[in-house]
């Protein structure tokens, strides 16, 4: 291995980085108009849920109940309905999630101290936006159903009712439940795989197919140096994307950064030399340009985005999915990451993540080197 | 001209399908792509792990903590005694959820007091915490009730109530019915937008790169030497990845049907017609950006910067209504917000032509417009 040799591979690399103009600014901006998308567009959350109200009672009784979700922002009554056709028709457009019947003989059963119904019927295709809808709604028809009984009982003179028992409920970490504080640090994650997959997979991959890897192997460069020069060109660029994430997402979208700036970058360098070798290995391998991106996008993006527990939880996968996304270094970045940035943890609690990146980076970065030497001789 | 354009297309299936590796590369991603979000893409909460930690010990204390377990949403992982191992567990994620049981709980039911519950939820994933705070607080809810009910009969019986108490107490009862997915599972969601998202891979990604590989090659040059005129070569060019792209959506519907049991209520007739439609965007965006990319390290560069914002604001993982306003105009300029809804229908809620044409018809209207600027602009290039 020869230091000289190496800067000058590095150097051609990045030269060929600097000299694309339009590559390297769409690898700069992507990261941006991912943050800026999922900071301002893109969120989870669900409130204004757009609702019908289909009252077959009409009276006061049922009114008060109605004027319970008209009260809540979970909900936004759009208007009331005569039948269920309209709400149907309505349903289908998706112009309305939810529509709430309230039975012919609501007020009835209600004054007379029985069981009265009420009827909710939500769209159910987006399954994770209705059942937290319907979590909201179940919340206020149980405290409305708490304030009626003790009501009832009042007005017929007895003693008020308490509730019992009432959930305190206290939100950790993320305590106004924002999406966008887990999802940015997700972000980077995912980030930092797009840039390794989709730059780095290619890198080796264009040498052969423009016939210029010939004339790098007449040079007296070795393998290793190769993979390591094309490495740390790709590197810079990686950190730089990086460090524009961490700067937006702290500065413009407030994300608290709680725990230390160091071993966030440290980790950071870790993880992206683990995701380059990667992209290199599968760019030794593929010899055309179109398969390298087709295999990129199939074992370092897709996986980055879907396995990584970034926005899907883990734990909620069938077994051998889990299994396999241990596999998929950006599961332990994602982790390791929202522990610096939402919880302010540290090696302590995160050292099993990170010597996970260690030998993940440590074993394909020498898969790599192994397979260039092969495809060399 | 029919002789030459059917040669083109021979000589790119030929290309493209000569590689072993190409051809597993054109077929497996789809279904590999459909069966990671079929397994993996769930935002459902099914189990969520819960640590239980109990300074009352009573039957009553017991009796809440059997109404968490017997809710079937919750698996007691732990029972942490301080408040350090509390907050251990929640610092290195082993549980979603801590419930507190305060000293005292019984004593304040028996007495008619009401007493607290605490309930410390790892709000890391806001989406889980705000499932899992509504699944808790009904857990409590329905408890509290259970509870309100005693104490009813209790004073009832005791007959030393301070005040008279009324054995008639209304209730209410909420009954919820979910329409077209009744069992609420993401995978009927997301798997209808995967068939989206393929067709766009394949068709757009490939048609750009595939025309500026023969640029940065230089076989470019040789092509214009030959009698192909550029309508041919646009035409051989694309129309073979358009083939791919629909025989992979078909391939990927059967898996969805026959493996996930994904519920299709619509016309697939319908959905291939509304298909090939989407086909004239994707394939007039690859044309354009192979127009303004040498390299195609540029074309996929490009292709993404695109792909990403339009996937992303499409309405596939995101809901368009949950956007701020501003945003939400702006997708209406998204043809995959268009193709997705349409895809959604089909699949979920059995709609048809008359509840979908206003999304064909903006599918038809981007589609004219971009394969006809684009072909434009490819033949000027060429000239």
């Amino acid at each position: 291995m020869s230091w000289r040799r190496l800067k000058t591979v590095a150097k051609k690399e990045l030269l060929h980085i600097v000299r694309d103009v339009r590559s390297l600014t769409l690898a700069l901006a992507l990261p941006m108009v991912m943050l800026l998308l999922f900071g301002y567009a893109l969120t989870l959350d669900v409130d204004r849920i757009p609702t019908y109200i289909y009252d077959q009672d009409r009276t006061p009784q049922s009114r008060e109940l109605i004027d319970q979700f008209r009260g809540s922002t979970y909900f936004q009554i759009l208007g009331a309905v005569n039948g269920y056709r309209p709400a149907e028709l309505a349903m289908d457009k998706s112009a309305i999630l939810l529509d709430i019947v309230v039975p012919r003989d609501y007020a009835r059963r209600l004054l007379a101290g029985q069981e009265a119904d009420v009827q909710l019927l939500i769209d159910g295709s987006d399954s994770n936006t209705a059942s937290i809808a319907l979590g909201y709604a179940q919340a206020v028809i149980q405290t409305y159903a708490a304030q009626l009984r003790s009501d009832a009982q009042v007005r017929k003179g007895g003693q008020p009712l308490r509730v019992p028992v009432d959930p305190r409920i206290r939100v950790w970490y993320n305590s106004d439940l924002k999406s966008k504080n887990f999802i940015v640090p997700g972000l980077i994650a995912v980030t930092m795989m797009i840039i390794a997959s989709m730059l780095s997979s290619l890198t080796i991959a264009r040498e052969w197919e423009n016939g210029t890897m010939e004339q790098l192997l007449s040079t007296p460069v070795r393998p290793r140096e190769l993979v390591l020069g094309k490495l740390l060109a790709y590197f810079a660029l990686g950190i730089t994307d990086m460090l524009i994430c961490v700067i937006v997402g702290v500065f413009i979208f407030q994300v608290p950064l709680r725990g230390s700036v160091w071993f966030l970058f440290f980790t950071s360098c870790l993880f992206l030399f683990g995701a380059l070798s990667w992209g290199i290995f599968i760019s030794a391998t593929a010899r055309t340009q179109l398969l390298a991106f087709q295999m990129g996008m199939l074992s370092s993006f897709l996986p980055g985005y879907l396995l990584s527990g970034f926005i899907y939880s883990i734990q909620n996968m069938p077994k051998v999915i889990q299994a396999v996304s241990a596999l998929v270094p950006a599961r332990y970045f994602v982790i390791i990451l929202n522990g610096i940035f939402l919880k302010g943890v540290g090696l302590r609690v995160l050292w099993g993540e990170v010597s996970m990146l260690v030998v993940y980076a440590g074993l394909v970065f020498v898969a790599a080197s192994r397979k260039m030497r092969q495809k060399v001789a | 001209m029919w002789e030459r354009l059917m040669e083109i297309i021979r000589k790119e299936f030929r290309q493209t399908f000569r590689e072993p590796r190409m051809r597993t590369m054109l077929f497996l991603p789809p279904i590999i792509q459909l069966l990671v979000f079929g397994y993996a893409v769930n935002l459902d909460v099914g189990h969520s792990s819960m640590a239980w930690m109990d300074q009352d010990r009573t039957p009553q204390s017991r009796e809440l903590l059997a109404a968490f377990e017997g809710s079937g949403r919750f698996d007691i992982r732990a029972t942490p005694a301080n408040d350090s191992e509390v907050q251990a567990l929640l610092d290195a994620n082993k549980v979603d959820m801590v419930v507190r049981v305060l000293p005292g709980f019984q004593r304040d039911i028996e007495r008619g007091r009401s007493t607290a519950v605490q309930i410390l939820i790892n709000g890391t994933n806001s989406n889980t915490a705000s499932i899992v705070s509504g699944y808790a607080s009904s857990i409590v809810a329905n408890f509290a009730g259970q509870a309100m009910q005693v104490q009813n009969r209790n004073l009832l019986t005791a007959r030393m109530a301070p005040a008279p108490v009324h054995p008639g107490v209304p209730q209410l009862n909420l009954q919820s019915r979910a329409w077209f997915n009744p069992d609420l599972l993401s995978r009927n969601y997301f798997v209808p937008g995967i068939v989206v998202n393929i067709i766009m891979q394949i068709t757009l990604m490939l048609t750009a790169m595939a025309i500026v590989r023969e640029k940065e090659i230089g076989t470019m040059e040789q092509l214009m030497v030959t009698p192909i005129r550029p309508i041919e070569l646009m035409l051989g060019k694309t129309l073979p990845f358009a083939l791919v792209g629909l025989v992979d959506t078909a391939l990927v519907i059967m898996v969805a049907l026959l493996l996930f049991h994904v519920p299709f209520r619509g016309s697939v007739l319908l959905l291939f017609a509304c298909a090939i439609l989407f086909l004239m965007t994707t394939l007039g965006a690859g044309l354009f950006i192979s127009t303004i990319s040498r390299t195609q390290q540029q074309a996929m560069m490009t292709t993404f910067l695109f792909f990403q914002p339009f996937f992303l604001l499409s309405g596939f993982a995101f809901p368009i209504r949950n956007m701020p306003q501003s945003i939400q105009y702006l997708t209406l300029l998204d043809p995959l917000r268009y193709f997705i809804e349409i895809v959604r229908g089909l699949f979920l809620k059995g709609t048809g032509v008359a509840v979908l044409w206003p999304q064909m018809l903006a599918l038809a209207i981007f589609g004219i417009v971009i394969l006809s600027l684009s072909a434009m602009r490819f033949r000027k290039r060429l000239d």
